[in-house]
Formats: C-alpha cells, structure tokens, sequence
C-alpha cells in the first residue's frame, strides 16, 4: 500500500490533474522551475490549501480531514519558527498540542529529537538569536517530533550555503533512515537532492512529469528531451 | 560601564526635573501670593492632607472607579477584539458600528450618560468602561489580524486545535498590539474620572480639584495634580513593566 497517493489533483491556479504516489519510506524530490506548483503540491497534501480530487494517506481518503489531524510533518520554506517561544518550546509545541502526551514524555521526547539533530545546546535560545542554519534544524526537529511517518519539505535548506546544505542533507537521509520516513523534498536547487532522492518529480505549469532516476543535473534541456516541457 | 551609562541617564532624566522645582520654589516666593504657593508648601500640605485622611478619603474612589472601569472595559475589549479577529462574520458585523462609535470623545458620553443613568457609582464606571473598550478592542482586533498565517498554518500542520492556537500562538504574538491599546488607556482613563467628578460626582479627586478651586486653595490644586501625575506614570510603568516581562524576552 503506498503511503501517499494523490488522484487527479486539480487546484484553482496551479495544479492541473495531477496524479502521484509515494511508497512507504521513500525519498521524492520535486524539482520544478519557480511557480510550478511545487509548494501547492504539498500544502495539499498537508490539506492546506483547498483542491479537486482525492487525497489518501496510508489507504485512507483524508480529503475531508482537517491538517491539524492528517499526521503529516510539514517544513515550510520561511521554517517559521514562533518568535515567542524559545528552541525546546518550539520543538516541543506538537507534542504539547496533542494533549494526550505527558508532561515528562514531551521532555523527554523534545530533548531526545534536539541531540539527534545536535541542537540540544540551543533550547534555551529564543529564535531570533539563532543562525539560518540553526533555524532550519529546529524546524526540521519540530516537524519531527511528533513522530508522523510522512515528511513534507518545501525548499527546507535554501537559505544556506553549500557545505551546510550537504551536512543537513545527509542528516536527513540518516534520520529518514533511523525514523523510517516517508519524504516529499520540493525544491529548485536539484543538486542539492541528488544523492539522496529514490526517485525525482518534476512540476512544470502544474502538471506533473515523474522520472524513475534521480537526474543527474536539473538541466531544463533534458527535462523537454523527456517530455515534462 | 553599563552601570555608569545607567546612572549619568539617570542623573540627566533628574536634573530638569530639580530645576524646574527650583524655578518653582524660588518664583513663587519671589510672587509671595495664595495663587502661586511654594513647592516647599505644596509638600506641607500633603503631609496635612495625608495625615487629616481627606487625601486617601478621596482618592480611594477615584482608584475603585477607575480599577472597575478599566478593567471591565479591558476584558470587553479584549473579548470583542479577539471575536472580531478569529470570526469573520464578527468582524463584518462589529467593525463598522466600532469605527462608528470609536471616535466620540468619552466625555462628550457624559451628559447622556448623566440622564440615562443618573448620578451614581454606575456613571464613573460606565464612562471609564468606553474609554478603555474601544481602543483595546480596536487594538486587539488589529494585533489579532497581523498575525502571520503562516503561524497559523505550521501550527495546525503540527497537530494544534483551533482552541489550542487562539492561547498558544494568537495570543502571544498579538500581545504587543494588545498592550499599546492597554497602555494607550491607562492615563486616558484617570482625566475621564477627573472629569466626571468634576461635573457630576460629589466625591473623588475630581470634587476635591473642584471644592479646592471655590475655596482658592491652590496648595490642595497642586497637591492633586502632583498624585494624579505619580499614579498615572505608575500605571503606565506598571503595564510597560509587565508588556516587557511578557513580551520582551522575544521581540
């Protein structure tokens, strides 16, 4: 059973019957050229954004279920991090929401994901003291937490430079890995995903062409060579 | 050194306050005239006012009405504000008779006010009241607004209710604009009690200011003015103190 499975998706100004599935711990990248409908793509899946078609997370139609209980981790581009509340707060912010989850689990838990992504030392920090790169790890831990199995990336590590986008790269296929992930990784910069996507999508003018191979290089030539322009 | 730049702040802020007590001390002994009493006598009547009891007797109803007034007319504020900014059929509904009501002048309320609800405790309070309600609920609706929806967004994708949002995420971040309505107020609402006590309440500060002035006590005028300058700048620093402890660490 795929994990996600996305049918004839069809939104108000991007996305034109689109069609996609993802398996069960897999990594997609989704490349695509500005206003593609990258984004779109997953503020459906998360059900932030209101399309035409069904939606199914784990077998189940979700097309109905607000986000708040789809259990889908979500990275937006901005990260957007609450400037209110401080590293541990923010990170712990899904589990409190869910008030099944104990005091003393929820700092365990918290404490667990900030050493996994080694930011333990930060938890005190409020956001506006920390660095891009640190913004991003917070948010990847936040998105984390709460232990869904699918993870939504929207251009999650744009705002850094190359070495650091390597190290939280490969951070990621570690965790997703460990945590057995599910992950849809959106983003322009196709370099960046190469080495860790199973399998590449790209979106152009809201239609959607997938290539079993990750690319080699995002070259706009070899996409129209494959038919996705 | 910060310490240092702490205390020559300090010392600047106090000197122009000393000369002007100076000017005042040296001119109104230079006047020698009941008109324009002393600083030196203005502090001798305090202590007499102080110790007689008239000044506690009067100001302590000055202070219920305001606490009442402003704290009811903040809580309406806050909740109608926040209904405004969550519900849009709210906001539809309520922004236009707010923007509509908004602008009267609190006390242009007062002579209506004054035959519909006569003269009583009531009348002070329910004046006090519009005077904070709506600009906190004017506030609160715009700092409501300003929150991002991406805020919002993240933390329904993080599993949060929409109760859960309004206490954790709205709130917080609409803070800053709910405290300059508060702070906006604060001192706002001390000249509204002053007036109605003036025109319309036997008892308070306002009615002391108004008994001092038929009888040409200006020493009592002044010894009036100087507390309701002390307790507005208290009020005002007690919500900047509080908006910091809230919201400073962040901002």
């Amino acid at each position: 059973m795929s994990k996600i499975f996305l049918k004839n998706i069809t939104t108000s100004y991007c996305l034109k019957n689109v069609t996609m599935e993802a398996s069960s711990g897999e990594l997609i990248a989704v490349t695509g050229f500005t206003g593609a409908g990258k984004s779109t793509l997953l503020n459906v899946i998360s059900g932030l954004t209101e399309y035409e078609g069904e939606v199914f997370i784990d077998g189940r139609n979700v097309d109905f279920v607000p986000p708040e209980k789809r259990g889908v981790g979500y990275l937006m581009q901005n990260v957007n991090l609450f400037p209110h509340l401080n590293v541990f707060d923010n990170v712990a912010f899904g589990l409190r929401a869910r008030k099944s989850c104990p005091s003393e689990m929820v700092r365990s838990k918290t404490e667990q994901i900030l050493d996994l992504l080694k930011i333990g030392h930060l938890k005190d920090r409020y956001t506006k003291y920390l660095s891009g790169g640190e913004k991003q790890r917070v948010g990847l831990a936040r998105a984390l937490v709460t232990e869904n199995r699918i993870l939504l990336l929207d251009e999650p590590f744009s705002s850094l430079d190359p070495s650091a986008t390597i190290d939280l790269t490969n951070e990621l296929k570690r965790l997703q890995n460990v945590l057995h992930l599910t992950v849809i990784y959106v983003t322009h910069h196709y370099e960046e995903v190469e080495d860790i996507a199973d399998r590449t999508v790209v979106i152009s003018e809201g239609t959607l062409c997938s290539l079993e191979r990750p690319l080699v290089s995002f070259d706009p030539l070899r996409l129209i060579s494959a038919g996705c322009y | 050194m910060d310490q240092r730049h702490k205390f020559i702040k300090l010392v600047i802020s106090i000197f122009p306050i000393i000369i002007f007590l100076c000017l005042w001390e040296v001119t109104a002994r230079a006047a020698a005239t009941p008109l324009f009493p002393a600083f030196s006598n203005v502090l001798k009547e305090s202590y007499i006012l102080i110790k007689n009891g008239v000044l506690l007797k009067n100001f302590l109803p000055s202070f219920v009405r305001v606490v009442v007034g402003y704290l009811l007319g903040c809580s309406a504020g806050i909740v109608v504000g926040t209904f405004m900014g969550i519900n849009r059929f709210a906001e539809y509904t309520l922004s236009p008779l707010i923007s509509f009501l908004f602008p009267i002048p609190t006390l242009g309320w007062l002579p209506l006010l004054m035959l519909w609800i006569g003269i009583n405790e009531a009348l002070p309070i329910t004046l006090i009241f519009i005077c904070a309600f709506f600009p906190v609920a004017y506030n609160t609706h715009t700092g409501i607004k300003e929150v991002k929806k991406e805020y919002i967004d993240t933390a329904r994708t993080l599993g949060a209710s929409p109760g859960f949002i309004l206490v954790h995420v709205i709130f917080p971040l609409a803070a800053p604009n709910i405290f300059t309505g508060l702070r906006m107020e604060s001192g706002m609402v001390w000249r509204t009690v002053i007036a109605a006590e003036m025109f319309a309440i036997p008892n308070g500060i306002g009615s002391l200011l108004m008994n001092a002035e038929s009888l040409l006590r200006v020493d009592i005028i002044m010894v009036c003015l100087l507390l309701l300058s002390i307790v507005c700048t208290f009020f005002e620093r007690s919500l900047l103190w509080l908006e910091n402890k809230t919201t400073g660490a962040w901002r």
